[in-house]
């Protein structure tokens, strides 16, 4: 017979490998995706190769297959909106975590965080019967000689680059500037302090934090970019899926994410089918990538800080994912 | 002198665009829930709640199906998420500090951050591929897969809120580790898990675009795993494009439950955070 102790031992061992496995499963999950992904789209990769991302031409009638407009899309798109959205995160993440009243500070944080909680196709409801007619509007009232320029060209559609950017822009807002938030509350009280004792204004101060966290801001930003990357509802509903590339913020284009939501039902052949998993998995790659990144750069400011601090504070980020994090 | 006021009037004017930053994000925030509300509850009728679609062109019907197929497919998530989710989120807990801890953490994140429409396409390979046919049971794996990071987060996460000194006593009273974890901690922080497992439903629940081509969508009322079955999101969907007044007044009443259960569902879960923070800091 075993002795208790041996007996205890052994089930410690099988409680780490059974927990274990479940975790290693989460791992296993994301190598799963790439796995599947590479697997259907076969087809498309040995046929086209890498002319499937520098052609034009998208005519599944004629089974010809080329995806740059997608990539123009959502890289403008994205682009586009970070533009707008990262001075208004940031001013957001200063202002909750350096400025604001200490009783103000939870309901604002509660309300800029509500924006990540309303689920994409109400923002991409909204865009169509609220925002696009705006657009429009503008549109219509647009002067001519501004609608010389490449950038305000086109009919007045009201959906288009426009409408699509300045979704996204509010869509990614709340995830920047959360993550911004955690990354300033992570830089030591000293570093502000130490501003203010040499004299600094408050803007100094502040600017001494930023500079002490500006990787994990930087990280903060691309993560907001790589959401707007992914983003498919509302942006599939506001944007004119028109696989062209346009400077035109009027002009309706489409994005990587668009065309797989819209198409994949469709897809009558398994060429189309698998063309369409090419995208996805280059989404997938190019999102994977955008994260890992950012999360090493977020980590790398909270977690320096959380080793001199003894107890980590947990907060449930809600409805957007837990930002930094051990 | 002039130096140190100009700095100050630069700070003070800073200080004023952070404060606009916050003003200017919550317009967009009052537009949509004035709008939903608005829109919604005009349009929001008993028989939204108890009847089925009607054949198109025909005004009246409800979304009955979809809501039940929306609890539904989070049924089928929740049922293989929540158990690897809290489970993972346990071994982080007890064995998390080395290297393959890190990992797994790093691609709970990574995971997080991918599209929800390459989960969808996963799923479909995994599931609808294979046989040939939508169906819920595919829909409910591409949510789930998306709950497990969060929950797995979470649940590490609110572990780490109870105290040390609970494992170590109950260690010290002989338990094994296995005990210790899942008799004395999970329970301890059972509150906080919960409120993860209800914000990762929370986000889920507004999902659309991993549904539509797993769960598709039904016209009919279905509770079979390997029928196509229709869901809130994606009736909303199916509505908003189409071109029927009706059907969009219906959309907007479908966008007005959705946003109320994953409010009620937010706001649940900061309310019992709090709670369960404010109970292990005294």
């Amino acid at each position: 017979m075993k002795s208790p102790s041996s007996r205890r031992s052994a089930d410690d061992r099988g409680f780490r490998l059974g927990t274990g496995f479940f975790a290693l499963l989460v791992v296993l999950l994301v190598a799963g995706i790439f796995w599947e992904l590479y697997r259907t789209s076969q087809l498309s990769l040995a046929k086209f190769g890498f002319r499937f991302w520098t052609g034009k031409t998208w005519d599944p009638v004629s089974g010809e297959f080329g995806a740059l407009p997608f990539i123009w899309g959502t890289l403008y798109s994205s682009i586009l909106a970070m533009l707008i959205s990262t001075p208004i995160a940031l001013g957001i993440a200063i202002y909750l975590s350096e400025l604001s009243p200490r009783r103000l500070r939870t309901p604002l944080a509660f309300l800029t965080e509500l924006l990540a909680a309303v689920p994409s196709i109400v923002y991409g409801l909204w865009g169509v019967f609220v925002l696009v007619p705006i657009v429009r509007k503008l549109q219509v009232v647009t002067p001519d000689w501004l609608k010389k320029v490449p950038l305000f060209s086109g009919p007045p559609l009201g959906v288009g680059m426009g409408a699509a950017a300045l979704i996204l822009a509010v869509m990614v807002i709340p995830f920047t500037s959360s993550v911004a938030r955690e990354v300033l509350k992570a830089v030591p009280a000293s570093q502000r302090e130490a501003a203010y004792a040499l004299g600094a204004t408050r803007w100094e101060a502040i600017r001494a934090a930023l500079r002490f966290g500006r990787t994990g801001i930087i990280g903060a930003v691309i993560l907001g970019f790589g959401r707007a990357v992914g983003e498919t509802m509302a942006v599939t509903m506001v944007i004119g899926n028109n696989p062209q590339i346009k400077a035109s913020l009027f002009a309706p284009q489409y994005t990587m994410a668009a065309v797989i939501a819209n198409e994949f039902t469709e897809a009558a052949d398994d060429l189309y089918l698998s063309a369409l998993i090419e995208i996805g998995l280059v989404l997938f790659v190019i999102t994977v990538f955008i994260n890992a990144i950012s999360r090493l750069l977020i980590w790398s400011v909270t977690r320096e800080v959380k080793a001199q601090v003894p107890k980590p504070t947990a907060t449930v980020a809600f409805a957007a994912p837990t930002g930094g994090g051990q | 002198m002039n130096r140190t006021r100009r700095r100050k009037a630069f700070s003070g004017i800073v200080v004023f665009l952070c404060g606009a930053a916050v003003f200017l994000a919550l317009i967009p925030l009052f537009f949509v829930f004035g709008y939903v509300i608005e829109k919604g509850f005009s349009s929001l009728s008993w028989d939204f709640f108890t009847r089925m679609p009607k054949p198109v062109g025909e005004p009246g019907g409800g979304m009955a199906n979809a809501m039940v197929g929306t609890v539904y497919l989070i049924v089928i998530a929740g049922a293989f998420a929540v158990p690897v989710g809290v489970i993972a989120g346990v071994y982080l807990t007890e064995y998390g500090k080395k290297t393959f801890g890190s990992l797994v953490r790093f691609t709970a994140d990574v995971l997080n951050g991918v599209p929800s429409i390459v989960i969808g396409i996963f799923a479909y390979g995994l599931a609808v591929l294979p046989v040939k046919h939508f169906s819920a049971l595919a829909g409910g794996l591409a949510l789930g897969f998306m709950m497990i990071p969060i929950i797995t987060r979470t649940t590490e996460e609110l572990l780490n809120l109870v105290p040390g000194t609970l494992r170590e006593g109950a260690l010290a009273l002989g338990a094994t580790r296995a005990r210790a974890a899942f008799s004395v901690m999970v329970p301890a922080a059972l509150p906080g898990i919960m409120t993860g497992v209800l914000v990762a439903l929370a986000r889920i629940a507004g999902e659309t675009a991993p549904l539509l081509f797993t769960a598709f969508n039904n016209r009919y009322f279905s509770t079979s795993l390997v029928q196509p079955i229709s869901s809130l999101p994606v009736q909303i969907y199916t509505y908003a494009v189409s071109p029927y007044e009706d059907w969009h007044r219906q959309a907007w009443a479908g966008a007005l439950v959705l946003v109320g259960f994953v409010f009620v569902f937010s706001v649940l879960a900061r309310v019992v955070t709090r709670r369960l923070e404010r109970m292990h800091r005294a």
